[in-house]
């Protein structure tokens, strides 16, 4: 991350320190006209699109996040906090491909092949792209080729598999097998959910983790990237 | 009197069926094919399930409709066909029901979310849930049974569809899942769906689907504790949880053992409409009968 260090928050101007306060309350209620307006401000303010990305929005998402854990919010107010992020990121995306800012991790995410539900893989890829990661997102009914390719192709850091069908569900079971097969197996991380899951359905297919909801997929994969990064720091 | 309320007139204890999704795969639906189509492809499939469930002891069976509305038949290219696919459905119910089991027809979910989180329009949700309606009870249903919701604007819609497509030809039952946190996926709780949903002038209420009978039976719990006089509580749990097995095999672990405890806890409970969801068969359905002390009416 070296070159990309923020301001700590509270070495940053009261005036900001608010200004992020606010963005991030608004980001709560899924206020997207009010989060974009403060986007817009903390750059004519001069303030790097990065530090906006990681004060204004993340830190808001991860407050997000952890009450749907909790179970103090459900998916509608997940899913407008994620529009209004999106939105934001809008304004911000163009300027952070030109700034080189870093990225957490890649993740690849796609519904396995015979299945067509994307409402909650869609919510675990808004709040992951809303943690920093770069998400590829593969759609439906995904086939085990695609989901090779794409991992290969953008040197994927974690793999997100979702089903909503009993009848679809061992079909994760044929990626990871495919994985395996093709080298990539300890490249990657493989994350599965979706409703019928269970923990144990994750360990029996040979899953790395079963993430209960949008806010556990995104927890674990963070705690992934951390290892990760541990393992590849030069001692 | 319509036959579906007359069970309830004269019966303690309806006992509903069992799975239809998880039976038809059981019999070679291909993996994310329309469970609909067989309606019309192969209808001696959709017999022998409705059969299984009514010679185990079902006072009411579900018709093969779940995904019969427009905007998840569309994801199979089928969505010119809701009427007909609906009507097949409900005829075949019928012909197995004969004059003494009942048929619910089956309405879930749009599969879509309404706006503003979505893009489906109130309206438009309305209009496909009145068209899969019109054709189910044209089909000959007993009752419509709106099933699997998780958001209450979208029971809401599913509700004045039917109004509008049937008035009030047949009664109407709702059941939401709540496979959250105690809550839907879209976070209401089942006193909150009790509330809402009576106050929409709907009398049979209840849970169905989600991870098993204990979710279940804390759903009912509530609603039991909150229950206006002139509702008829509903539940229909899954067989457990699905697990995997060596060879590819799907097996959901709730044996019919514990289903027939489940159906005597949510007895205890007071609830009157008692059946099961995925991965139950014929068999939770037997040993639900057996330990409810109800005799097949045919």
């Amino acid at each position: 991350m070296a070159g990309f260090e923020v301001t700590p928050f509270e070495d940053l101007p009261e005036e900001l320190q608010e200004l992020y306060e606010d963005m991030q309350d608004d980001l709560y209620e899924g206020l997207a006209d009010q989060v974009v307006e403060g986007t817009r401000r903390a750059l004519a303010m001069g303030r790097s699109p990065h530090e906006i990305l990681t004060y204004g929005l993340v830190a808001g998402m991860d407050i997000v996040g952890e009450d749907f854990g909790a179970g103090r919010l459900f998916v509608p107010e997940v899913l407008m906090a994620a529009k209004a992020m999106k939105a934001a990121m809008e304004v911000l995306r163009p300027l952070l491909t030109q700034t080189g800012a870093p990225r957490i991790g890649t993740f690849v995410i796609g519904t396995v092949k015979g299945d067509i539900h994307d409402i909650g893989k869609n919510l675990v890829a808004m709040m992951l792209e809303g943690a920093g990661f770069e998400v590829v997102d593969l759609g439906i009914n995904t086939d085990a080729d695609t989901f090779i390719a794409a991992v290969r192709e953008h040197n994927a850091d974690l793999l997100g598999m979702s089903a909503l069908l009993t009848t679809t569900m061992p079909y994760m079971k044929v990626v990871i097998d495919r994985l395996k097969e093709e080298g990539l197996r300890d490249k990657v991380k493989v994350l599965v959910g979706g409703a019928p899951l269970s923990e144990a359905f994750a360990e029996e297919i040979g899953a790395d983790a079963y993430c209960e909801d949008a806010a556990v997929a995104v927890e674990v994969a963070k705690k992934f990237m951390a290892l990760k990064r541990a393992e590849t720091t030069p001692q | 009197m319509n036959r579906f309320e007359q069970l309830f007139v004269d019966h303690p204890i309806v006992l509903g069926d069992g799975a239809m999704g998880t039976m038809l795969q059981r019999l070679g639906l291909e993996p994310g094919g329309a469970p609909e189509l067989l309606n019309v492809e192969a209808p001696d499939t959709i017999r022998a399930v409705h059969q299984g469930y009514v010679d185990a002891g079902s006072m009411i069976i579900t018709t093969n409709s779940f995904g019969g509305n427009r905007f998840r038949l569309a994801l199979h290219n089928l969505q010119a066909r809701v009427a007909e696919l609906n009507r097949a459905a409900a005829q075949l119910a019928r012909e197995v029901a004969g004059d003494r089991v009942a048929v619910a027809g089956s309405i879930g979910p749009s599969g879509e979310l309404l706006e503003p989180l979505g893009t489906l329009s109130f309206d438009e949700a309305r209009d496909a849930f009145a068209e899969q309606a019109a054709a189910l009870v044209e089909g000959g249903v007993d009752v419509l049974l709106i099933e699997t919701m998780s958001a209450l604007e979208e029971v809401k819609a599913a509700i004045e569809g039917v109004r509008q497509a049937v008035g009030d030809a047949v009664p109407i039952a709702v059941t939401m899942t709540f496979d959250t946190r105690g809550h839907t996926m879209m976070g209401v709780s089942p006193v909150q769906a009790l509330r809402t949903i009576y106050e929409w002038g709907i009398r049979y209420i209840g849970s169905n689907c989600g991870n098993g009978p204990e979710e279940t039976i804390a759903a009912m719990t509530q609603m039991a504790e909150h229950k206006p006089e002139d509702v008829i509580l509903i539940a229909q749990s899954n067989a457990g949880i699905p697990r995997w097995k060596s060879g590819g095999e799907i097996v959901y672990d709730g044996t019919p053992e514990v289903m027939a405890e489940y159906a005597q806890r949510v007895r205890d409970l007071g609830v009157r409409y008692i059946g099961a969801c995925c991965g139950s068969t014929p068999d939770h359905i037997r040993a639900m009968a057996r330990v409810l002390g109800v005799a097949s009416p045919v």
